[in-house]
């Protein structure tokens, strides 16, 4: 039986995403015995031709032949994935959808007439159909790997939707947000992360977006009478998934 | 039953006996918060106070002359007879067929320190639902069959605790193997079982007087007086069912958050979901194998996934799920199972982040 072929593509991003699949480790080697790794330009020279199984696109749209190059993937390809916060949610260069594209060239860039992109940074799922969406910052590799076999074997991924609460609660973890009054986003956050920050006593700041049915407003009026200021409570959403959060908030409100 | 007395210092002589036939777990302060975790003598949060208000929770240590001065803390026994995380059997499936492994550790039995009057009450629900029901779960039986309870009568309850109102505490009456009332100077003991009475052989045990009875009475009834939260259950279930429509589950789901996070410390809600775990690994495209485990995870009714089926969801709104889930913990339950589900230990009012109260919330809908 032929091996599925896989393309990893990336628009902007960090390409921490990507060094998650390679951190798989001994791991991929068995990922290479099941795929064929077709196009991925972290790791190998091999040129972009034909179709693909899978696609898997990091990062997030923000200039104008990314629009074009997006829906060139698509076509290429039988289904698509997208991996971590830029691709799923706008990342955090989305911040500038709330702001002028000017001034941040201005702030930044030495000669900003040279920057030329899109004045919003956008989801991929805004340009394309996508048909799964890995989340977090970066995403997780078993989860990775989860979506993967998922498709080899035709079932459902089993990625939880539910909130990082209930990933807390099984480690065992005394939840800071009662405890210490932290302002953890883990009530509205999507678990996949192993419960990272609150292992290690730290407020979650929600690398893996708003968890499904999200109720931010009530979870920001909670912040507010632990002593948190609105703008207070706006920045601890615009991080990563920034673009997610705000959408959410509005949405369920 | 009967009662007799050790010495305050005598306490630990306890410990180390049971050390070498059990895992103790009970009560140990981790991060300020007191937590279930396996444990020995020097780690009983003596002297320690736990402040418990609606999503509110602060640990102070060096208020208490008592040995049990705290009260409960998010974990209870379930941690450790239905393991949140729990492999239920490896499989393999070939040409030939399919296999099923099932992974049998032998462990420790465990020795729960210090359990509650309301949690023991769990207990028996917990045997309810997984041993007395038409499926037998064999998973919880080998955990809790050769287990060992060592209760403690509380002295001062939590801002949060009810169980007054429902008759599961703050008295330690059955169901446990020794409990413990703590006194001015000594610790009375009570067994309970003859696994029990075995753990006080060779122990200088002494008789209990009539003043220490009475004694032990008052601290009782001094921890009823001081219970502030009730909850009225004698119009339990129908109240529920005649007011599915009340306007308070709307407004409750709009503080409700929906993580979950009641359900997991509650120390009655039994739901699991079950899935495949599968690695890279084990797939073989050659040889056309697949092998793999079967885990067995805590879930919740709040999950937005937890009551979908085929063809859509049956709880779409949050509005559905609180009230679902406040309905079968007040009203199913007695029909499912001959009580509520609920034990009064205002774990669920403690741990949720915007602190709704269910008391307070079964008032509003009363009218």
């Amino acid at each position: 039986m032929k091996r599925p072929r896989i393309g990893v593509f990336k628009f902007t991003s960090c390409d921490g995403c990507q060094l998650s699949i390679m951190n798989l480790e001994e791991k991929f080697l068995d990922l290479l015995e099941l795929f064929d790794i077709a196009y991925f330009r972290e790791t190998t020279d091999r040129p972009l031709t034909g179709h693909f199984d899978i696609s898997i696109v990091e990062g997030s749209i923000s200039t104008a032949w990314q629009k074009n190059d997006i829906v060139d993937i698509r076509e290429r390809s039988r289904y698509l994935i997208t991996i971590g916060a830029c691709a799923t949610a706008g990342g955090l260069q989305a911040l500038r959808n709330w702001g002028s594209i000017t001034d941040y060239k201005n702030y930044i860039y030495p000669s900003p007439v040279i920057i030329n992109v899109l004045s919003t940074s956008t989801p991929i799922s805004e340009h394309v159909y996508v048909d799964y969406e890995l989340w977090g910052c970066p995403i997780n590799e078993k989860a990775f790997s989860e979506t993967l076999i998922s498709f080899l074997i035709g079932k459902k991924p089993g990625i939880p939707i539910y909130s990082l609460c209930m990933e807390c609660k099984r480690m065992g973890l005394p939840c800071i947000l009662v405890s210490k009054s932290e302002p953890c986003l883990g009530p509205v956050t999507r678990a996949g992360c192993g419960a990272l920050c609150p292992y290690f006593q730290k407020p979650c700041y929600g690398c893996f977006g708003p968890k499904e049915d999200a109720n931010i407003e009530s979870l920001l009026k909670q912040f507010q009478n632990m002593g948190l200021t609105q703008k207070e409570c706006i920045l601890l959403l615009d991080k990563m998934n920034t673009y997610a959060y705000r959408k959410a908030k509005i949405e369920r409100s | 039953m009967t009662i007799t007395k050790i010495k305050k210092d005598h306490l630990r002589l306890i410990f180390d006996r049971l050390k070498d036939s059990y895992k103790l777990v009970g009560p140990r302060v981790e991060n300020d918060v007191i937590v279930l975790t396996e444990m020995d003598f020097h780690d009983i949060p003596a002297g320690y106070k736990d402040l418990h208000g609606k999503g509110v929770y602060r640990l102070s240590g060096n208020k208490d002359s008592n040995t049990f001065s705290f009260s409960l803390g998010p974990d209870s026994f379930k941690r450790f007879l239905s393991p949140p995380v729990r492999e239920i059997f490896a499989f393999k499936k070939s040409k030939k067929g399919i296999s099923a492994n099932v992974s049998s550790k032998e462990e420790k039995p465990t020795a729960f320190i210090g359990m509650r009057a309301c949690d023991i009450s769990a207990l028996k629900l917990y045997d309810k639902v997984f041993l007395e029901g038409p499926v037998r779960d064999t998973g919880y039986d080998s955990l809790k069959r050769n287990s060992l309870i060592i209760a403690v009568n509380c002295l001062y309850p939590n801002g949060n605790c009810f169980c007054d109102s429902l008759g599961t505490g703050p008295e330690v009456r059955d169901g446990f193997d020794l409990a413990i009332t703590e006194i001015q100077d000594s610790f009375l003991l009570e067994t309970g079982s003859s696994k029990g009475s075995e753990i006080l052989n060779g122990l200088t045990i002494e008789e209990v007087s009539d003043k220490e009875m009475d004694e032990k009475n008052s601290r009782t009834e001094d921890c009823k007086k001081t219970i502030k939260r009730h909850i009225k259950v004698n119009d339990l279930p129908w109240v529920i069912y005649r007011n599915p429509e009340h306007p308070r589950w709307t407004d409750v789901a709009s503080r409700c958050l929906a993580c979950g996070n009641c359900t997991q410390v509650c120390p009655t809600c039994f739901c699991n979901s079950s899935y495949d775990r599968l690695e890279l690994s084990g797939i073989s495209k050659k040889s056309r194998e697949i092998s793999g485990n079967k885990v067995r995870a805590w879930d919740s009714c709040f999950s937005k996934n937890f009551a979908r089926v085929h063809g859509g969801n049956f709880r779409p709104s949050r509005r559905a799920r609180y009230r679902h889930w406040m309905t079968h913990k007040l009203a199913y339950w007695i029909e499912q199972f001959g009580s509520p589900g609920c034990v009064g230990c205002g774990r669920c009012i403690t741990w949720c982040p915007v602190g709704i109260d269910i008391t307070e919330e079964l008032e509003a809908i009363r009218k």
